[in-house]
């Protein structure tokens, strides 16, 4: 009697397997195809020397060598930590701050999320003409405003000491998705913790930094590190930027003022399309993933260390 | 006195919160502001000392000018072809993977699942220089196939959302099927796709958002004037010596304002959306 009904459970589990793979069978393909395969032989082409006319031929280490002596890519790889280092944190202050006015009640909070988190939907090329315009030294709303305040505001996107200032600035509208998530996150708060506070007498900074604090320090972790990891990926704005400034011209690629906001990615980007050498390109790319790896392993370490320790802590 | 007291309080309480909004608010919309103003302005009026936020006197004709001076109906309908048939795709992959993740119980699931995780976390310029390579190869360039052809095999994104999604419905309601005969296929056309038309409209409003600010991608694939899509073609109003900023605020407006109307109307499912992948990814 049992063996029949165990062939029956393994022919239909057998059936699960054979469906299951099907319905993720678009998925399988287009990981193989648009991730692992390119994935592979970009590191293939880090080994070579190739252009979009010209097969890839083989030399060895010399394209990492060339990373390690072009000023420009240690140049590059400063700007992007700058942003990595400096907006990241800015951006979670600012969401943070976003968010926590969310939480508390007051009339309007749905309009409030709304204007607070539009910006970040808008078309990146669009937002950017719109903040070029913005900063513009002498007709710009930037630089007016500073002047009501008796401040002379600088030439942003041509004085290399302001460029990069201009981005984080403009990063800062762009918080929506960060701050959404910290609003959940402040939401999961237990309002009971609050409440054995109140009647231990605490008051409200003790409240944000006994309790708050720990408790979406996980998510604040979380989103540290992937606001790092896209700012590795910085491209579109700047590309916008230094195309505004040279008129247009695709073809003339460069850095801005000084090579002061030329990102990691878009150094990739000249080195492939504009200088048509992609092998070296390739092995820019390669090193860019191994920071990102090396990123991601740290996020996932971090968070489950503190959301381990910050709930039984407290 | 005691009352009165306790009572101003109460009342006076949320007024630092409503400035402090107040002047946020201000803050985060006036780039919104200045794109439409400016796009109301004469040139003479935009290039005008000391500045002033609102128009001498408002000016339609930028917004009939600007889609004149470039080809503004020729890139719109390039947009429009990619983003469709980019939600037709996303809306057809999408759930059928996420099916598979959370109402399906088979080996590979878990495999899967973290492997959809980790290419998330793969960078685009990474990829970016093989696939340009295999769509060249294909002859494919200056089509819109490198850009429509992804989002037919799903994108971890929204697979997240949707498995999410799946995974709070009934178990009970997919069995009572199974007894009464329905395969695999049925169960999750007839029963679980008609069920989760809130995700399915998550999926394809961001899908929507996406493809029609995608810059990258039409960037690396498509330069032949008459193909460019709206996000490149906004280019056109740079030139080398000066910006046509009221007439490039005039296109940026219009080309703004189908995605602020998207998200005005459905915005619940922008949050959910972000809330439940953000935390749990």
């Amino acid at each position: 009697m049992s063996k029949p009904i165990g062939i029956k459970m393994k022919k239909s589990e057998r059936r699960d397997n054979i469906n299951g793979f099907l319905f993720a069978l678009p998925w399988i393909i287009g990981f193989i195809c648009f991730s692992l395969i390119p994935l592979l032989t970009s590191f293939y082409y880090s080994f070579t020397s190739f252009n979009p006319v010209k097969a890839p031929e083989w030399v060895g280490l010399e394209n990492y060598q060339y990373l390690f002596k072009d000023p420009l890519v240690f140049k590059s790889l400063k700007n992007t930590l700058f942003m990595a280092f400096v907006s990241t944190p800015i951006n979670l202050f600012i969401a943070m701050l976003l968010a926590s006015l969310l939480n508390s009640k007051f009339k309007g909070r749905g309009v409030a999320r709304t204007i607070f988190f539009m910006p970040s939907i808008i078309p990146m090329i669009a937002a950017t003409m719109v903040w070029i315009w913005m900063f513009d030294p002498t007709y710009g709303y930037i630089n007016r405003v500073l002047g009501f305040m008796g401040i002379n505001g600088p030439s942003w996107l041509v004085n290399p000491a302001y460029t990069k200032w201009a981005l984080v600035l403009m990063g800062t509208w762009c918080t929506g998705t960060t701050m959404l998530i910290c609003l959940a996150a402040l939401q999961n708060v237990p309002r009971s913790y609050y409440e054995s506070a109140e009647i231990d007498g605490a008051n409200v900074i003790h409240k944000f930094f006994r309790i708050t604090l720990p408790c979406v320090a996980p998510v604040l972790v979380y989103q540290a590190v992937l606001n790092m990891i896209n700012a590795f990926q910085y491209f579109t704005q700047v590309y916008v930027i230094i195309n505004a400034s040279s008129g247009g011209g695709s073809s003339n690629a460069s850095g801005g003022p000084a090579n002061s906001i030329l990102m990691y990615p878009l150094y990739l980007f000249n080195t492939a399309f504009s200088y048509m050498k992609m092998g070296r390109a390739s092995a820019m790319a390669w090193f860019l993933f191994v920071i990102v790896c090396v990123l991601t392993f740290i996020m996932t370490k971090v968070t489950k260390k503190i959301s381990n320790n910050g709930m039984g802590g407290e | 006195m005691n009352y009165t007291r306790a009572y101003y309080k109460k009342r006076l309480k949320p007024i630092p919160i409503y400035l402090l909004v107040i002047i946020l608010s201000l803050v985060f919309i006036s780039p919104f502001l200045i794109m439409v103003t400016t796009a109301l302005k004469t040139n003479a009026d935009a290039f005008e000392l000391p500045v002033k936020l609102f128009p001498r006197k408002i000016i339609w004709s930028n917004f009939p000018e600007a889609m004149e001076k470039i080809p503004y109906m020729r890139y719109m309908m390039n947009t429009v072809f990619i983003t469709v048939l980019s939600i037709g795709g996303q809306l057809i992959s999408t759930p059928m993977v996420a099916y598979s993740l959370a109402k399906i119980r088979w080996k590979g699931a878990p495999i899967i699942s973290s492997l959809i995780i980790g290419t998330m976390m793969i960078p685009y310029t990474v990829t970016m220089i093989p696939l340009y390579k295999i769509w060249s190869g294909l002859g494919m360039t200056n089509t819109y196939i490198p850009l429509i052809a992804p989002t037919f095999f799903g994108s971890p994104f929204y697979i997240i959302i949707m498995r999410q999604f799946f995974a709070g419905l009934p178990n009970s309601l997919m069995e009572a099927a199974k007894i009464d005969g329905a395969g695999e296929f049925r169960r999750y056309a007839a029963i679980a796709l008609p069920l989760s038309k809130p995700a399915l409209t998550t999926v394809g409003i961001y899908a929507f958002i996406n493809a029609w600010s995608d810059y990258l991608a039409p960037l690396i694939y498509i330069n032949k004037t008459e193909k460019l899509t709206l996000s490149l073609g906004l280019q056109g109003f740079l030139n080398q010596y000066s910006v046509d900023w009221t007439h490039l605020m005039a296109a940026a407006t219009i080309f703004v304002i189908p995605v602020i109307i998207f998200f005005l109307f459905f915005q619940r499912n922008f949050v959910e959306g972000i809330a439940t992948s953000g935390i749990k990814g």
